[in-house]
């Protein structure tokens, strides 16, 4: 056993006997695979408006979730408790489904394998900052965004960590632990001018530590990029509406690929059938030039992990290749019950939910254009660099995507900001649009969270620009 | 699932935390309890899907040093555990700068009657029964049209909580609350391709909740409608919004009239209290005492009595939704809508919060329009609470001659909703309360769709 993983078990009080005998009692015949989730996360966030910084919040949590799947169905409990007698009631609850009795003997869990890497090597030090030093940071940020131009009125940041450390078991006797940190920081301001008020956005993190944002001092560049999009806002016009090209910039854009096909290509919706690409593994989804992959395993980014939550180390799975449709996120479940690899996408918000195959890092390889001639190839349309929320109806495909920084690309050239726009199409046709692919691939700065059936988990997105020939902009303004 | 604890040892609890809290030398605190139970049953194709069962429990604690304050919230309900959870709460708050509008309500400001609300049904349902109820409702869409060919499943869920807050001014109040919830996701499909909805009910008394069969055919009813979906043309129409997508609407409104937004510059409202801001025939309540509501409770996350208010009235907005804290910031007295989570400071939000219906039957209000689009669903989150600015994605049908011609998908609405609010051209009879948020249909009188 590594020093991390007893130090996960020392944490959480539990023995090796409990866990066996926990497993033992829920693993019977009838049960395919069953699971124990340990789980401690501490949270602080300290957070400032107004020129003060006046809220400081801190949050501890642990409990363990307990799991059996058996054909296609899944049992779950889960307790805030952590002695023998807690485990065995949930384990107890969990085998409902199997309609049996409880195993007769307990489940030994041998394979205990060292994390073959660690991808977020951190003291808890470096990630439970001092609140003093966040306050620091805070008040640092407030100056600069004000002193960036005297319109903006007010700005508004805070700074989150989290601190967790999970510790799974399974029936196939596997027992992996990992300390997953995560910190972000997050600028808003306001911008003010003749009763004309905008807002400006900018935010950043990872799983990394505070010399992260003090390095170059960065924490003073989310300032800076949160009161120029703010400040931008005050000239922008009406978004056009209507069907019309849009190049991309790099980075965040990248929710597109999360909207129109990553949620489409989760295993689960592809078993039930219920997903608009349930049909197409193998077809051509997407313009030559796409080729995407979803890779849990980038050093330090916000959508990485060392294993995902079901122990399965975390892997970079082709989606699309060169615009065929190649494979499918899965956990364990659903690659069991499709026949496929298990892919290490099995991710769950807390020992409060269940485990779904999610998404990790979404995001297209580079191609080969320039982005100028890319934005140069548009002699009519819009030039999007930054966006809010994005939503999917996995059954017919539709996605849609927020612009909050957005441009009129006129005769081949940037000309003036616009408000933003929903920007809306279909996932399995949208990426046939795509013509041209730029050279410069860049992922977002970490501040991605995705949400399925109620369950949030932080996750990345990267794109190169591209050019869209075709997709619906919903401004206000017909097209002349 | 875990051993119980009485009512009597979690007030014992909260009173412990507020005299150790007192000792670290806080000047005021005030601690939320809250804990409960959850049954939850998923089905899928008539058979069993997913079984989740849990009992938790969490506790916040507030603490003031003066004007200084921070929060923090465990799951760890131990002795030692609660001693050093305290320290650390406490050493927070000295970390942070003094804010000087920051405290307590007033003693003397708090609720001191709790009336019977109707928010508690203490009806246990078995394991076996709430299966029963979601098979039923996936049956029932499967039998209503031939052209279910999947679904998303069934779901009923049963839960029970109780909350208890107290304060270092001698406030302690408890409730009990239960919600029982029934839905189904059934997929049509036809040679176009595949269409989802679905239809729930949720009420916090058992007997209420409508039968598995009415919510299985209504969810096949709004499913196969869309089948056969196309984009519509580009351009300004009058849009109707269905009961469902209306209540997003008085969702937008309430993120606007927010005192936090409002004071922080974050709201299109500003400086809009006193003023019209819709046509007079638009009334708009916030009620807290609703018998039964799903918003319902005896106090608000401070401790305030809630109470029944006109937040816009004949058009006029007479109310923001304040806390202590916001109010404070805008000069104004909280209207008791002070939300809590565990373990964090304040906000403020909507008890059960609806529009007064109209007289126009929502078939007439559709008679009403020679072309335009009539929408059921939204998604995603282009609103911009700051201007008002509003472009979301859209499916629905669209409307030729009074009637519904043909569903239409992969469409925006845009507009901004200051305008959209003084653009409510007709209000119809059909509120019914199916969340916190409720809203009869609704009729703006032009919006750009954005499509072809």
């Amino acid at each position: 056993m590594t020093n991390n993983e007893t130090g996960a078990l020392a944490r959480f009080g539990v023995t090796d006997r409990d866990i066996e005998q926990a497993l033992g009692r829920v693993k019977v015949s009838a049960v395919d695979y069953a699971d124990l989730y340990f789980e401690y996360c501490q949270s602080e966030s300290v957070s400032m408006e107004e020129g003060i910084v006046k809220r400081a919040t801190k949050s501890v949590g642990q409990g363990v979730g307990v799991r059996a799947t058996a054909g296609e169905k899944t049992g779950f409990a889960y307790s805030d408790e952590l002695t023998a007698k807690d485990l065995n009631i949930a384990a107890d609850t969990a085998r409902y489904i199997a309609n049996s009795v409880q195993g007769p003997a307990p489940v030994p869990v041998t394979h205990r394998p060292a994390l073959a890497r660690n991808l977020y090597p951190h003291d808890r030090a470096t990630i439970e900052v001092a609140t003093r030093d966040r306050v620091t940071l805070l008040n640092a940020i407030d100056a600069e965004a004000r002193r960036y131009d005297p319109r903006i009125k007010n700005v508004m940041a805070a700074y989150n960590t989290e601190y967790k450390v999970m510790l799974v078991a399974t029936s196939d006797g596997l027992m992996v632990g990992d300390i997953q940190p995560l910190s972000r920081l997050q600028v808003t301001c306001i911008a003010e001018e003749n009763g004309n008020r905008q807002v400006g956005t900018f935010g950043g993190g990872g799983r990394i530590g505070l010399e992260y944002f003090q390095n170059d001092q960065r924490y003073l560049h989310f300032a800076r990029e949160a009161a120029r999009e703010a400040i931008l806002n005050l000239s922008a016009v009406d978004a056009p509406a209507g069907v019309m090209p849009v190049v991309l910039g790099g980075g965040w854009p990248g929710i597109l690929l999360h909207e129109a096909i990553g949620h489409g290509l989760e295993a689960d919706f592809n078993r039930k059938k219920t997903s608009a690409f349930s049909t197409l593994m193998g077809k051509k989804v997407a313009s030559e030039v796409c080729t995407i992959v979803d890779d849990g395993t980038l050093p330090f980014r916000r959508g990485s992990l060392n294993v995902d939550d079901e122990g399965t180390p975390t892997s970079r799975t082709v989606l699309i290749e060169k615009g065929i449709l190649r494979g499918y996120i899965t956990d364990k479940l659903n690659a069991r019950l499709m026949g496929i690899p298990v892919t290490g996408n099995g991710r769950r918000e807390s020992y409060q939910s269940v485990v779904l195959p999610r998404m990790t890092n979404t995001f297209m390889l580079a191609g080969e254009s320039d982005p100028q001639d890319i934005i140069k190839s548009v002699k009519k349309g819009l030039y999007a660099v930054s966006f809010g929320g994005g939503q999917v109806d996995i059954t017919n495909g539709k996605f849609v995507f927020s612009a909050s920084e957005a441009y009129l690309i006129e005769d081949g050239k940037i000309t003036r900001p616009v408000k933003g726009a929903t920007l809306i199409g279909s996932g399995p046709d949208i990426l046939k649009q795509v013509s041209m692919v730029g050279h410069d691939l860049k992922l977002d700065e970490g501040i991605g969270t995705c949400g399925k059936e109620g369950q949030s988990v932080p996750v990345g997105v990267g794109l190169p620009t591209i050019r869209i020939d075709e997709i619906t902009v919903g401004g206000t303004k017909a097209s002349s | 699932m875990i051993r119980m604890i009485g009512e009597q040892d979690y007030t014992t609890v909260a009173q412990d935390l507020l005299t150790r809290a007192s000792k670290q030398g806080a000047t005021a605190a005030d601690v939320m309890v809250a804990d409960g139970e959850t049954l939850s049953v998923q089905v899928r194709m008539g058979a069993v899907d997913r079984l989740t069962k849990a009992r938790e429990k969490r506790l916040g604690l507030r603490v003031f040093f003066g004007q200084r304050s921070a929060s923090a919230s465990t799951s760890d309900f131990s002795r030692d555990s609660l001693e050093r959870f305290v320290q650390e709460t406490c050493a927070l708050a000295q970390a942070v700068v003094e804010d000087p509008v920051s405290g307590l309500p007033e003693p003397g400001q708090f609720a001191t009657e709790l009336p019977e609300l109707h928010i508690h049904d203490s009806t246990k349902l078995q394991t076996d029964e709430q299966i029963a109820l979601a098979l039923r409702a996936e049956r029932a869409a499967f039998a209503a049209d031939p052209r279910i060919t999947n679904s998303e499943g069934g779901e009923c869920d049963s839960s029970s909580g109780r909350i208890i807050l107290a304060n270092s001014h001698g406030f302690l109040g408890h409730y009990a609350n239960s919600s029982f919830s029934l839905s189904v996701s059934p997929i049509a499909s036809d040679a176009a391709g595949m269409q989802r909805d679905y239809w729930y009910g949720v009420n916090r008394s058992f007997a209420k909740l409508e039968s598995p069969e009415a919510i299985g055919q209504e969810a096949t009813r709004r499913t196969v409608r869309k089948l056969g979906a196309r984009k519509a043309a580009t351009g300004r129409v009058p849009v109707i919004f269905d009961p469902e997508v209306a209540g997003s609407l008085l969702s937008h409104l309430c993120s606007a009239l927010s005192g936090y937004a409002l004071y922080k510059g974050a709201s299109f409202l500003i400086g809009q209290l006193g003023q019209q801001i819709a046509p007079d025939f638009v009334t708009i309540y916030d009620d807290g005492r609703m018998p039964g509501g799903l918003g319902t409770r005896p106090f608000d996350g401070e401790g305030l009595p809630t109470r029944k208010q006109a937040v816009v009235e004949r058009g006029r907005l007479t109310s923001y939704l304040l806390d202590t804290y916001s109010g404070k910031k805008l000069g104004l007295p909280s209207t008791g809508n002070a939300a809590r989570s565990i373990g964090e400071s304040p906000s403020a939000g909507p008890t059960n919060f609806y529009m007064v219906p109209g007289t126009t039957r929502p078939e007439d209000i559709l008679a009403s329009v020679k072309q335009g689009l009539y929408v059921t669903d939204l998604i995603g989150f282009g609103i911009n609470m700051v201007t008002g600015d509003y472009s979301r994605g859209a499916s629905g049908f669209w409307i030729e001659n009074g009637e519904l011609a043909y569903p239409v998908e992969e469409i925006t609405i845009a507009s901004n909703l200051k305008q959209m609010y003084s653009a409510i051209e007709t209000i119809g009879s059909d509120l019914v309360f199916r969340g916190r948020i409720a809203s009869p249909t609704v009729k703006i009188s032009e919006m750009m769709v954005a499509g072809n």
